[in-house]
């Protein structure tokens, strides 16, 4: 009985996208000035995403004492880790590269917030979320992650055994004829 | 017999003719119809049969709570049972289907059981089937499904489709009356983020119907407006056709939006879940009628007083030409004021009441019908269809003084709030004892986390009756809701035209004095068949407590939760109680308001996404080359390769004997990989494991046991110590996600100050096992790094730089562990995962001179199991420790503490005549069945055979071409060489000699190399 609608959104898979685990104390009280010295932005507060200066990458707050440190490339990556152990700091960092345990999809078009909200227990609505925040969340039944990095586009990350999963609710949840209308 | 009027129909486009089927007929109906009223419409009265006594029934209500109009909808894809007919909108092709009745629903052959109803009263069923026990299941519960029970279980695949929404907003009004209406303006105007939902696809209510005037305009007026001004706030959303189905802790509420069910041409979703967050619930849910209990109260053509006057009104429908109406309150005066303009007959009204002094029974009274007062129904007449009512003395006990013939009994109980919002989530009702309800107690409202009310009450369902209440309510609810979010409002007070109504006077059995014939014939629940002599039977036999008493009689049960049965209910139990009404209180409302369709539940999950299904980066390759699957957790695995013209256990045995005599390849990627590290990381894990991991040496492996803190083992794996800090730790496949939250568990809230970073690096890597005598051989000729003996012994690791020219990129880095779990000679090599397949591709290629073959579990399990190796979940159960296993050595002595340390010495931990694991070898070369029991003399106080000990691990060993198998058994190390006997699923019995564990290559020679 249904007809072919146009999808509500654009799914596509991102490749190349270098990440890192950076596990470290964000309260550490020397922390703030270091940062700003070494990336040239403040430390991400809570569920935000920031750019980090030096190259085209972002840092995004996942934990009390987690970073992701998102890179264009995997070699950007592997150039920025030395970044991080010059915070030098008086407890242990981890630098972890999770770059191949990760699955990158980008969501564009109007109605790529609606899709998200079909899976995700995010509030959506634009006042509550746009470029510079950062939600760690569920997607349907695995979990996730996802950014802006513009106005128009969201990325959202999850585990890669999972990802033909991610990649199938996805396009499920941006079939035409689904539109909601609450954005 | 009921028909289409000439004129009206508010819902109604009379230029949209709609067909429809019936029991097969062909119906038509216009647009704007519910399956209801067009069935109405149509003449057609008798809609459906009673659940237990098989009696005709007919439409009662007009909306959510109607009980009997139940249907089985659509066909073959798209059939759904128990539909209410008068809350399905008519589309153009709607099939539907009447319940509950053979061969047909004119004639039922069940019905005779009304004959026989003084044999079935309440707990006929407990009481009658309870013996001879084993006849329940096998004899009397097929035939009573057979003979009751409503709609059929569809039997198809659901055609359509579904979906969740996640919705967060300051404050969610559920019902689009003008209460809920006024609320959503007063509150949109202060500032507020404000979703209004509306469960019918009419704004408005039962204002238009009952002809209010609010500013000086008529509530359709009003109405109009005011979505027309909520229209221009952007804060404010307002959507039909979905209803508050329940709310939960924390201001967590699901909706239920229907979007196709009216309309099925029009694609997408049918029915949407939508679950808000809200900050603030207001429920403006509007109130029930109640019946009135009188003999054949439930006779096709007996129906609640405003649903009657909702089907001329709304849909231009008469139900019959001549109307009694019986009440016992002012507002079912508003019926005979509609039906008299619609230009029906209102032979008369029925008011239980001695005196009335309300405008309403005055207009009446001045249109010429005739008002009986003190008086009640006796009894009504007929039998599919009402032909008349027999009128007596409410205060006597039903001497008929007078018959009046009549197509259409109203009746009117007085009204209910619908409460059962509010009570979902712990709202307490308080007895309104001048209305005779139950209302929400704001002063004890369902509260939030941080102890305030998160849901209020307003307009009707908060039991202002009157409009002006209503309205006045609605702001005022409005108004603090959005005081919560610091938006200031102010509202204007509606100016509202009504009449004065006058007290209702409470009615619950009619006439009062009646007596048991009358009684076994008045309905409280007309669903489940369930009477006034029911419920007084009930509380008579002990059935004091509500809640039981439902249970006993069934009353309000079933697709429609005592929506109309509740309260008259629990009034009779009451009376017979002699106690009063709130003493005996309400049963205990629960989600959803109405049936929510599974598939809303569902939404996504279902089909190829029911479940996420995790893949290994060789997943792709597996499948090419013949996998048979094995689900692990939520991974899948390869159980085998099946080669063309193999079984399963042709492909298993020949794995297996490749990789003893020449060389495997294993996908080993699910096995949880958990990076350790810091300076402390050392002591943690010593904590971790019952072994020793802090004094082990970088560049080695170690095999370590995790147990809980009770002692009982919960994973095992080989620790590798990377560097000075870094261990990375290796866990079973199901075991990953487990082992990490247990690690963070205690980091995080026991050990906070320990400077430990845990990161599950399971999904970084691809893990690739090379197996075999062979295994070095492959190896080198990969080349890259030193394989050999002495560079690489067993449980050393070492960085892999596995040799170039993988399609010209640098050669993945990764690690090789000299590990086995096999007894051969084995590397594990971990790689970056998308480079893993590259791996193994390359792999196959410089294996293929030395027969290298894929293997999948089961030749895992049956190679660790020749040699003795435990596996978590097969030896392990939840209730073993290590020492069970014989696994003392792995367990520490010298450490002061570990988790399960303490456990593992209580009395009964440290009791010698715990099972242990022993090998366990057939007389005749048999495979064990799996999970069978090692026989003991004499039977258990149970009259169970007794035991002394069970298999845990069996299998045919293709390299020793036998049986195998490993056991739990009593002082089992000190009887090595015993003969066992088993037990199989018949009655015969395995011999099997207790023998070690350990098969094949006792010595380790193999794996030594």
């Amino acid at each position: 009985m249904s007809k072919m609608l146009a999808p509500m959104a654009r799914v596509t898979r991102v490749e190349g996208l270098g990440m890192a685990t950076v596990k470290l104390d964000l309260e550490m009280p020397d922390l703030v000035t270091k940062f700003t010295e070494i990336f040239g932005n403040d430390v991400p507060k809570p569920r935000s995403v920031i750019a980090s200066g030096a190259s085209a990458g972002q840092i995004a707050w996942m934990a009390p004492d987690e970073i992701l440190d998102i890179s264009m490339t995997h070699q950007d990556l592997l150039d920025r880790q030395n970044l991080w152990y010059a915070l030098d700091l008086k407890t242990k960092l981890t630098w972890a590269n999770v770059s191949d345990a990760r699955a990158v999809f980008e969501i564009a078009g109007p109605g790529a917030r609606e899709v998200l909200a079909k899976l995700c227990p995010v509030d959506l609505h634009p006042d509550s979320f746009g470029p510079g925040e950062m939600r760690r969340t569920r997607l349907a039944q695995v979990p996730a992650a996802f950014w802006m990095p513009d106005a128009s586009r969201f990325h959202l990350i999850c585990f890669r055994s999972v990802a033909q999963y991610v990649e199938d609710v996805l396009a499920l949840s941006a079939q035409g004829g689904g539109e909601v209308g609450f954005f | 017999m009921s028909t289409r009027l000439a004129k009206g129909g508010r819902y109604l486009d009379r230029a949209e003719a709609q067909s429809f089927t019936f029991n097969g007929k062909n119906f038509n109906g216009f647009k704007g119809d519910t399956l209801a009223s067009a069935l109405l419409a149509n003449g057609q009265t008798l809609m459906g049969r009673s659940f237990k006594y098989h009696r005709p029934r007919g439409v009662v209500a007009s909306g959510a709570e109607e009980p009997n109009a139940l249907m089985n909808l659509g066909s073959g894809t798209r059939f759904e049972p128990n539909q209410r007919a008068t809350t399905t909108e008519l589309f153009d092709g709607l099939e539907a289907k009447s319940q509950n009745h053979w061969p047909s629903l004119e004639f039922d052959v069940g019905a005779v059981s009304q004959y026989a109803s003084r044999l079935l009263p309440a707990g006929f069923y407990y009481k009658t089937f309870i013996h001879p026990r084993p006849f329940w299941k096998h004899v009397f519960e097929p035939i009573i499904r057979q003979s009751a029970g409503l709609g059929q279980a569809p039997k198809s695949r659901d055609a359509d489709r579904y979906e969740h929404f996640y919705a967060f907003v300051d404050i969610l009004i559920i019902g689009g009356g003008i209460a809920g209406l006024q609320a959503a303006k007063t509150a949109g105007k202060s500032g507020a983020r404000v979703l209004l939902v509306e469960q019918t696809a009419h704004w408005g209510g039962r204002a238009p119907v009952d002809g209010v005037m609010i500013d000086g305009k008529s509530a359709d007026e009003w109405v109009n407006d005011t979505l027309q001004e909520l229209d221009t706030m952007d804060n404010v959303q307002v959507r039909s056709r979905m209803m508050g189905a329940g709310i939960y802790d924390h201001g967590y509420v699901l909706a239920y939006e229907r979007l196709t069910d009216h309309a099925p041409e029009i694609g997408g979703p049918r029915h949407r879940l939508w679950r808000i967050r809200a900050g603030q619930v207001i429920t403006a849910t509007g109130a029930i009628e109640r019946p009135l209990s009188f003999a054949g109260n439930d006779i096709p053509g007996v129906m609640l007083a405003s649903a009657l006057r909702d089907y001329v009104v709304n849909f231009g429908v008469s139900v019959g030409d001549r109307t009694v109406i019986v009440a016992n309150n002012d507002d079912a005066y508003r019926t005979a004021i509609q039906l008299e303009a619609a230009g029906l007959t209102v032979s008369a009204v029925i008011d239980a009441r001695e005196t009335l002094t309300g405008d309403l029974p005055n207009q009446v009274k001045a249109l010429g019908i005739p008002v009986h007062v003190g008086r009640a129904i006796a009894k009504v007449l007929g039998g599919k269809f009402v032909t008349g009512v027999e009128i007596c003395a409410q205060a006597g006990e039903g001497a008929p003084l007078e018959t009046i013939e009549c197509d259409v009994v109203a009746m009117s109980g007085g009204w209910s709030p619908v409460v059962h919002l509010w009570s979902h989530c712990g709202g307490k009702l308080t007895w309104d004892t001048d209305h005779a309800f139950f209302r929400p107690d704001a002063s004890r409202a369902p509260t939030s986390h941080d102890g305030a009310p998160f849901v209020a009450v307003a307009g009707t369902a908060n039991g202002h009756l009157t409009t002006s209440a209503a309205l006045a309510d609605a702001q005022s609810v409005a108004l603090a809701a959005a005081k919560v979010f610091g938006h200031k409002g102010r509202a204007k007070k509606s100016v509202v035209t009504e009449p004065n109504e006058a007290a209702m006077a409470p009615v619950w059995v009619m006439p009062q004095g009646a007596g048991i014939e009358k009684r076994s014939k008045m309905w409280l629940d007309f669903q489940n068949d369930v009477k006034v002599s029911d419920v007084q039977l009930a509380a008579r036999e002990g059935f004091e407590s509500v809640e039981h008493a439902k249970r006993y009689t069934t009353l309000g049960m079933a697709t429609d939760q005592g929506k109309l049965s509740n309260i008259n209910g629990l009034a009779v139990l009451a009376g017979s109680l002699n106690a009063e009404i709130p003493q005996v209180g309400t049963t205990t409302f629960r989600p959803p308001y109405t049936p929510i369709s599974m598939g809303a539940i569902a939404g996504e999950a279902r089909g190829e996404v029911f479940q996420p299904m995790r893949r290994t980066p060789m997943h792709a390759w597996h499948e090419a080359n013949g996998a048979e699957w094995e689900p692990v957790g939520h991974w899948r695995r390869p159980f085998c390769y099946k080669q063309p013209g193999e079984t399963t256990h042709d492909a298993v045995t020949r794995e297996i004997l490749a990789v003893r005599h020449q060389v495997g390849l294993l996908d080993a990627s699910t096995l949880g990989k958990i990076q350790v590290s810091g300076p402390d990381a050392g002591k943690f894990l010593d904590m971790m494991y019952t072994n020793m991991m802090s004094n082990l040496a970088p560049g080695k492996c170690r095999y370590g046991l995790m147990c809980s803190e009770n002692g009982f083992l919960m994973d095992d794996g080989v620790v590798a110590r990377i560097d000075d800090t870094t261990w990375l730790c290796h866990t079973t496949s199901g075991g990953a996600e487990t082992v990490h939250g247990h690690m963070e568990d205690w980091l995080q809230c026991e050990w906070w100050d320990w400077d430990v970073h845990v990161v599950n690096l399971t999904e970084q890597f691809g893990q690739i096992a090379v197996v075999g005598p062979n295994a070095r051989k492959v190896l080198e000729a990969i080349g890259g790094f030193d394989v050999s003996a002495e560079a690489l012994p067993f449980m050393v690791w070492q960085e892999a730089p596995v040799a170039a020219d993988f399609d010209g990129k640098a050669a993945p880095i990764g690690r090789a562990f000299r590990i086995s779990f096999s007894g051969e000679l084995s590397y594990e090599i971990a790689v970056p995962a998308n480079r893993a397949q590259e791996l193994w591709d390359k792999l196959m290629v410089a294996g293929e001179p030395y027969g290298i073959t894929p293997y999948g579990t089961e030749a895992l399990h049956v190679l660790r199991a020749e040699k003795g190796f435990i596996m978590i979940g097969d030896e392990s159960d939840g209730t073993i420790i290590p020492q069970d296993l014989n696994m003392g050595w792995a367990v520490s002595k010298k450490k002061t503490d570990f988790i399960g340390k303490r456990g593992q010495e209580r009395s009964h931990m440290a009791d010698p005549n715990r099972w242990k694991l022993v090998g366990l070898e057939t007389e005749d070369g048999s495979v064990l069945p799996d999970g069978c029991y090692a026989l003991a003399n004499g039977n258990n106080a149970n009259g169970q055979r007794n035991t002394q000990g069970r298999v845990t691990s069996t299998y045919y060993s293709p390299t020793l071409d036998k049986g195998i198998a490993m056991g739990l058994v009593l002082h089992g190390t000190d009887r090595m060489g015993d003969v066992l006997e088993f037990n199989t699923i018949t009655t015969a019995t395995v011999r099997a000699k207790i023998v070690s564990p350990v098969f094949y290559d006792p010595e380790g020679k193999k794996q030594n190399v």
